[in-house]
């Protein structure tokens, strides 16, 4: 089993403005391995490039530089090369409001990449082979959920779907643009937990997009910061976590809250203000200015 | 409510200081959304909020936390309805106001003098096509009518410099501005009249975790200088634990559970609370303690029936 | 899966809001998405209940949730056009030929002549049922090539992007500066024989302009739309992505679009056949009112010459508007939902009102508490 290599990845996008033209660098050179049944977690803010990674992997997006290598081979962006490629490599997107088309069943969904890659063709296999990934991903009883509408589903339950689908073809390699960012938070372990298994279980390599450091540092095995299109910091998860070396990633971490620290930020403003000699003076004459002084 | 209450104090005031004064008491609020089945959004809630003070309101999509908050400040538009309640705000002056009997230009009066509030998208709810002088300009001009262009400019460069944004942007439109900067904004815009409750609605959930940071740090200084009392609605709730005096969880339109912070973390009373906290694995913590630990249903994980 | 039905409350309204403000369940916005990818939808009320069960318990599902709902307008306007297109279909069966001259001329209405007779001594009633036909041909034929084209100019040019855009964005506005009504007698008057079919395709072919900027804008922001982009990481071609993924989404803007074009162009027909640049050698409801001008009836207030292709022509039209009001509904449910929500909750208040006498009592006793609180304190 071959890996999945970014090698030197670049992406400038051309901003038009009238007749000015602008590039903006949006990643910078970035390469890593994904082995299959590891997990790489790329972690940033918005504006740092790694949904635009994320894309370019799915072929979404076509690198001004670089090379994607399925098994040490170049795919490109099109034609029977960029089919066996899509069979391999599949993404779940962000927002599984967006991503299931209204209009579809879920067996719609599923059953489409199904017959496009071939992995079923008898109407009866397709049926055998939706219920199969609907039960995979714990969506039963699948019969019911496959006649459903994305509208009658919550945000979990979507987000299984997506997950299915992205499975259906054979996918060895999965990638998950923020899979969970915008779900109810207590369902998104429920939802990790479920990628976690079968990575485990089918020996996927996953790649997990994410701005939370937190379940970055749980779920995967090596952590890779990226900032403004570079990645800053990588290594293994715990290493990045708990001993960061690059001062963006030490900022990160401490600006993540942590349910640790119970009213930490509150104290600390507080102590801060109170430490200064004059604050409590500039207090009181802020208060006054704004208060009754004035209006 | 929270099992920790002591009979004497009012409902929806528990977990609170021994010296507190209240400055906004909501008591037996239920708000319906008037279709076709009638939802009942919140029901029957009580709260009590006290001078100077965080209070959090942490709850997940559909638990009503949003239309409990407009529903505060008169700000419920059809179908939504308050069917029953109370709400007094216990003014500075020693009066009281009581806010659900307020209507046309009394509630206008009111509304952003002593409750103001701070949108989750300020995008949505800046002007695009005024620039920020006169978005601030139109809260003097409704509320203030006596003050001067000079008053006025002056006053709103203050404000923006209150909230770490330069007065130099004062002539800037919302689009120019970044997110961060907006909802700083949007804050100053609350503080414009120095209320005495500001109610937030989600306003750093968009932004990422660094400027969040920075704007909570703002919030929590106003708010030490300012003494107002803040309404802090999210569904972050290791962030609301690390600002707030107090927290209520809403599940399903009722408050579950509402005491301090450090009670909340340390004893979480109510079964949903507790798997609300165990939703946010901790930073530093063990690792691996729940993933791939199995367990990926929704039964499981997913939110509490 | 209580917890399944809880959130499918606040679910249900993001069906037809994808990401709107009050689904972004954490507020995280999609980030580092494309430049040009923005929320295309409207913005819902502040929570997610506000739109959520006015559909009622049952979420409708896919093409039934396209269907206009029953409304006033819908049924009116679906009789109005019935009955039109039935009469028009049936009634030549029951009347006389409408070129037979054997008639007497200028008859009044009578039970033998409903409608009386032309100049020519033909029988009105009968030229009226024949002539809708004609008329319905024209605006079938019009509607279809107008969709056809728009179509393909819009949706194409919206999905593919770029230089076909550019080309395809072009001709559009080209055809839509160019005015109508003029361009259609330049070419009919250059015609010396004019069939119904060379009206029908003229009209046709100068009226798809708008509907295809409209297609077009629609079909970019679909384009933008995750689903999409799942389906083409799926592997899906890009004819299947428009005709599969997009196009069913458009299915009641399209609609709107052809009962639109079809409206526009039976009008144009009754414009141009009574400038007498209609269709030569047929009877449709436009050439009655040529005929009726130019002999005088108004003058003669032969009025049961003119008034009825008139009002044939103005009630299936209006007929199509009325269902066109309703499509518009769906496309924009805040249309709908705005003035049925404020009824409801004025429902709600008065007959809160009436139930009085046992509420103060209740509300008052609760909760003045905490201000013996501040007392004590204080």
């Amino acid at each position: 089993m071959g890996a999945l290599e970014v090698r030197n990845l670049t992406k400038d996008f051309v901003i038009r403005n009238g007749f000015k033209k602008t590039s903006l660098r949006a990643v910078n050179d970035v390469s890593f391995t994904l082995e299959p049944g590891k997990t790489i977690a790329i972690v940033g803010e918005s504006g740092s490039g790694k949904s635009t990674v994320a894309r370019m992997i799915a072929k979404l997006e076509t690198p001004s530089s670089g090379e994607i290598l399925l098994d040490g081979t170049p795919s490109a962006q099109r034609g029977a090369s960029l089919a066996k490629y899509r069979h391999d490599v599949q993404m779940v997107f962000q927002d599984p409001f967006a991503s299931l088309n209204p209009f579809h069943s879920i067996r719609h969904h599923l059953e489409r990449p199904l017959r496009i890659h071939k992995v079923a063709r008898t109407q009866k296999d397709v049926d055998a082979a939706v219920e199969e990934l609907l039960t995979r991903v714990n969506l039963t009883p699948a019969k019911v959920f496959a006649e459903k509408r994305p509208h009658e589903m919550s945000g979990g339950q979507r987000q299984r779907v997506a997950i299915a689908r992205a499975l259906a073809p054979g996918a060895r390699f999965l990638i998950a643009d923020e899979p969970v960012s915008m779900l109810d938070v207590s369902i998104r372990l429920g939802v990790l937990n479920l990628l976690a298994r079968l990575q485990r279980e089918e020996n996927l390599g996953v790649l997990y997009i994410t701005h939370d450091l937190a379940t970055a540092r749980h779920f995967s095995d090596e952590i890779i910061v990226m900032f403004r299109g570079n990645i800053v910091e990588r290594g293994p998860s715990d290493d990045v976590i708990l001993n960061p070396q690059h001062e963006y990633t030490k900022l990160l971490l401490s600006a993540a809250p942590d349910p640790k620290n119970q009213g930490k930020l509150r104290d600390e403003v507080r102590n801060e203000l109170a430490s200064t000699a004059t604050a409590s003076g500039e207090a009181t004459a802020v208060r006054d200015r704004f208060g009754t002084a004035g209006l | 409510m929270s099992t920790s209450t002591v009979s004497a104090r009012p409902a929806g005031d528990a977990g609170a200081g021994p010296g507190a004064i209240p400055v906004l008491t909501a008591s037996n609020i239920s708000i319906e959304y008037q279709v076709t089945p009638v939802v009942q959004a919140v029901k029957d809630v009580s709260l009590t909020l006290h001078r100077g003070e965080i209070l959090g309101l942490a709850g997940e999509s559909g638990c009503g936390k949003t239309t409990l908050a407009y529903g505060l400040n008169q700000l419920l538009k059809p179908p939504a309805l308050r069917t029953s309640g109370e709400i007094v705000l216990h003014d500075k002056d020693g009066h009281d106001i009581d806010v659900a009997a307020l209507s046309g230009n009394a509630l206008r009066a009111f509304r952003w003098d002593k409750v103001s509030m701070v949108f989750q998208g300020a995008m949505n709810a800046l002007n695009p096509v005024i620039s920020i002088k006169a978005q601030l300009f139109d809260v003097f001009d409704t509320h203030r009518p006596g003050m001067s262009r000079k008053e006025k400019t002056q006053r709103s460069r203050e404000l923006l410099e209150l909230v770490g944004v330069d007065p130099k942007r004062l002539d800037s439109y919302a689009h120019e501005l970044s997110g961060g900067m907006r909802q700083r904004v949007m804050i100053a815009m609350a503080l414009a009249l120095n209320p005495q409750v500001m109610i937030m609605d989600e306003p750093t959930t968009a932004l990422d975790v660094v400027v969040q940071r920075g704007i909570l740090r703002e919030i929590m200084r106003l708010r030490e200088q300012l003494g107002f009392a803040v309404i802090f609605i999210t569904h972050d709730l290791p962030m609301l634990l690390e600002i707030s005096d107090r927290i209520a969880v809403m599940l399903q339109g009722e408050i579950v559970e509402l005491n301090s912070a450090e009670a909340i973390y340390a004893a979480p009373a109510h079964e949903y609370t507790r798997k609300l906290l165990a939703s946010f694995p901790s930073l530093t913590g063990e690792r691996g303690a729940f993933v791939r630990a199995g367990g990926d249903t929704e039964d499981n994980t997913g939110e509490v029936a | 899966m209580a917890d399944d039905i809880r959130e499918a409350q606040a679910v249900t309204p993001a069906a037809d809001a994808a990401p709107a403000a009050s689904v972004v369940v954490d507020g995280l916005p999609p980030e580092n998405h494309t430049p040009g990818i923005e929320p295309d939808v409207p913005i819902t009320s502040p929570d997610a209940f506000a739109v959520a069960s006015t559909d009622g318990p049952a979420p409708k599902r896919g093409l039934r949730a396209m269907l206009p709902r029953r409304s006033g307008k819908l049924i009116v306007g679906l009789a109005l056009v019935i009955a039109i297109i039935v009469f028009s279909i049936i009634g030549p069966f029951f009347t006389q030929s409408p070129t037979s001259t054997e008639n007497q001329q200028y008859l009044p209405p009578s039970s033998e002549h409903w409608l009386g007779t032309n100049h020519l001594g033909v029988d009105i009633f009968a030229q009226l049922a024949n002539g809708g036909a004609g008329s319905l041909m024209v605006g079938l034929v019009a509607g279809t090539l107008a969709l056809v084209l728009s179509l393909c100019f819009g949706i194409i040019a919206g999905y593919v992007g770029g230089w076909t855009d550019e080309i395809l964005k072009f001709i559009t506005n080209v055809m839509l500066v160019i005015p109508g009504l003029p361009l259609v007698i330049v070419i009919s008057a250059y015609l010396s024989t004019r069939s119904l079919w060379i009206v029908a395709l003229i009209l046709g072919f100068t009226a798809w302009a708008g509907a295809a900027i409209v297609l077009r804008l629609q079909a970019k922001s679909l384009r933008s739309r995750d689903y999409v982009y799942a389906a083409k990481v799926a592997g899906e071609k890009t004819h299947r992505i428009i005709l599969v993924e997009i196009l069913p989404n458009l299915l009641p803007l399209l609609a709107a679009n052809f009962l639109g074009a079809v409206l526009l162009a039976i009008l144009g027909e009754a414009g141009l056949s009574y400038l007498g640049l209609g269709p030569s050698g047929s009877i449709t409801w436009g050439t009655i009112l040529n005929q009726a001008s130019a002999n005088g009836a108004l003058a003669q207030q032969m009025w049961w010459w003119f008034v009825p292709p008139g009002l044939m022509i103005a009630l299936f039209g209006c007929g199509l508007a009325l269902i066109n009001f309703s499509i518009d509904e769906i496309i924009n449910p805040k249309l709908r939902q705005a003035p049925a929500a404020v009824k409801s909750v004025r429902k709600a208040r008065k007959s809160r009102a009436t139930q009085r006498p046992s509420g103060p009592s209740a509300v008052a006793s609760a909760p003045v508490a905490p201000r013996d609180d501040e007392k004590v304190k204080a």
